[in-house]
């Protein structure tokens, strides 16, 4: 069927896309992993010396890293479950019969296209300022102290502003799923006396474990490397408390110029995404044979 | 639809919805809102919900004390640039995956996917100082460059699943009828994969209008994009709500827009078609 010639055509189309993809992998990854070998500070230019893996001894030694390695996992485990427990209620309403749902939709979906610079500030000065935010108010009308959310609980005050951010991706992705669920199966299952509750246990959840691992899966890729939310608000404070994985290589690279232990640092979450990657590439590779 | 919606139902659905939408929706009001009020109004406890002193006396601020256009304008270039230099890229290489596959047009294409999942901050330190080196930090070449590389996998991918779905049947008519390949592309696959083509565009825009993580490390003032103009609100002096609402709301305005044309696009670009 297709020529020798069409083939060629083909292989030379692809050739740029791979080619500028290849170099976009390898560069930056061969550099960031020769710099993690070496004592190499931007503050002492020419003293740059081979030092092994001095680097990652420092990196995964330094208590830093331990306590941003646990605030990574918090702010990712805690944005996860609480936008799939809100996604599922909220997709399965949304598939109801609503009167202007397409309104409702397009308001559920906004927070996703606002960028995380805009919504991070909004957050922090309109709602969580503790004197004159409106959560603050709230607070006072109904007799309560009003929250200091980045003094007292800054970690949950960025956990708030991303599963705000990320409610939204899903909440569509699951209803997406939920609309090409098959009504006559339910119906089947109304008709047979299953109530509400076992026709959502036995047919709806069983249809959606499949986005689920999606939406965990992509949204921790992206969650992983939360940076703007946390750089336009706490600056990774106070103390560590809100320092994750890509604030602290950040900073280590942008604020104390050390060249290498940041590299050993991107090395280790190039690790930790990777595992993730894993999976995400083999329930994608299966789909691509059905 | 053969359940029967009752009224009663259909009523509490409704309600139940709309309030769980107004909540989600409700800071971007709020901003929008705040937008127009005086600073002191902004800052105000109680606050004012509807009955303040509308002004737009905001927006005029923003572009007199901090060039605002500036920085509309290096958004636009920079996500408008890397969107349209992707698309090149892109487009022959998807349109050859989808027409003629291989036995490793899979792999490939799990590869690509692969690239995307690799952490930015991975490899901020080496872009960092090649860009330092080369001259290109706070370019707007720069970053077109790196946006343009960073969104090619999900371009590639959408480009791919949309191509997919022309029939075959179609391009071999057309060969049988003796269309020459340049024939074939400009009167069959083109008009044909204009739709796809679209939300490809209109996605990628989306995303590289967003991009937070690359435009706050590699630019500062020149080519800053709005994300790092409205980042540099973080450490005002005085009074400044309603001038980073104001800020904001232009800054948003119309992605959300394009946003909402594009929801059902999202889904299948953010999952790289694993859920349709």
């Amino acid at each position: 069927m297709a020529t020798r010639q069409t083939q060629y055509l083909a292989r030379s189309l692809l050739a740029p896309a791979v080619g500028l993809l290849f170099i976009w992998m390898i560069v930056p990854l061969a550099l960031t992993l020769y710099f993690s070998t070496l004592h190499y500070s931007l503050l002492d230019p020419g003293s740059e010396a081979f030092v092994g893996l001095e680097n990652f001894r420092y990196f995964l030694t330094d208590p830093a890293f331990l306590a941003s390695l646990q605030n990574t996992l918090v702010l990712v485990g805690s944005v996860l479950v609480l936008t799939i427990l809100l996604g599922i209620p909220l997709a399965l309403l949304l598939d109801q019969p609503v009167v202007g749902r397409n309104i409702v939709r397009l308001m559920v979906i906004a927070p996703f296209f606002v960028m995380p610079t805009v919504s991070a500030l909004v957050w922090k000065n309109l709602l969580m300022h503790p004197v004159s935010g409106l959560f603050a108010w709230l607070a006072k009308v109904f007799g309560l102290t009003p929250i200091d959310w980045f003094n007292d609980m800054p970690m949950f005050a960025i956990i708030l502003i991303v599963a705000w951010q990320w409610l939204p991706f899903a909440t569509l992705i699951l209803l997406t799923a939920l609309q090409s669920l098959d009504e006559e199966q339910k119906e089947a299952a109304e008709m047979d006396g299953a109530s509400g509750v076992s026709t959502f246990i036995y047919i709806t959840l069983p249809h959606l474990a499949r986005p689920i691992t999606v939406v965990v899966l992509i949204e921790t890729i992206f969650l992983l490397t939360v940076f703007a939310e946390i750089f336009v608000t706490t600056g990774g404070g106070p103390g560590l408390q809100t320092t994750n994985i890509a604030f602290l290589i950040y900073s280590q690279a942008l604020i104390q110029f050390d060249v290498g232990s940041a590299s050993a640092g991107g090395l280790v979450a190039v690790v930790i995404a990777n595992i993730v990657a894993f999976f995400l590439v083999r329930i994608v590779g299966r789909n691509l044979e059905a | 639809m053969a359940r029967i919606a009752t009224t009663q139902r259909v009523a509490v659905s409704t309600a139940a919805a709309w309030l769980c939408g107004f909540l989600i929706f409700f800071p971007i009001l709020w901003m929008v809102l705040a937008s127009f009020k005086t600073e002191l109004e902004a800052f105000a406890i109680p606050p004012s919900f509807l009955f303040f002193h509308w002004t737009l006396e905001n927006y005029a601020t923003v572009q007199e004390r901090s060039d605002y256009l500036h920085h509309a304008l290096n958004s636009i270039i920079i996500a408008g640039g890397s969107t349209l230099i992707a698309l090149l890229i892109a487009i022959p290489a998807a349109w050859s995956m989808a027409f003629s596959p291989t036995k490793r047009t899979k792999d490939i294409l799990l590869w690509m996917l692969s690239t995307k999942m690799m952490p930015p901050v991975g490899v901020l330190v080496p872009i960092y100082l090649i860009y330092k080196n080369v001259g290109l930090l706070d370019s707007r070449i720069g970053l077109i460059f790196i946006l343009c590389l960073g969104n090619l996998p999900i371009v590639i991918w959408m480009l791919f699943t949309y191509f997919k779905e022309i029939p075959r049947d179609i391009l071999e008519a057309a060969r049988m009828d003796g269309a020459t390949v340049g024939r074939e592309l400009v009167y069959v696959l083109t008009p044909m994969a204009i739709p796809g083509l679209a939300s490809t565009l209109l996605l990628n825009l989306i995303l590289a209008w967003n991009e937070a993580f690359w435009t706050l490390n590699l630019s500062t003032s020149e080519a800053a994009p709005l994300t790092v103009f409205i980042a540099s609100y973080s450490s005002p002096e005085g009074l400044f709500w309603a001038k980073l609402s104001a800020a904001s709301t232009l800054a948003i305005a119309p992605i959300l827009v394009l946003g909402w044309f594009s929801q059902k696009q999202l889904v299948r670009g953010l999952t790289f078609g694993a859920v349709k």
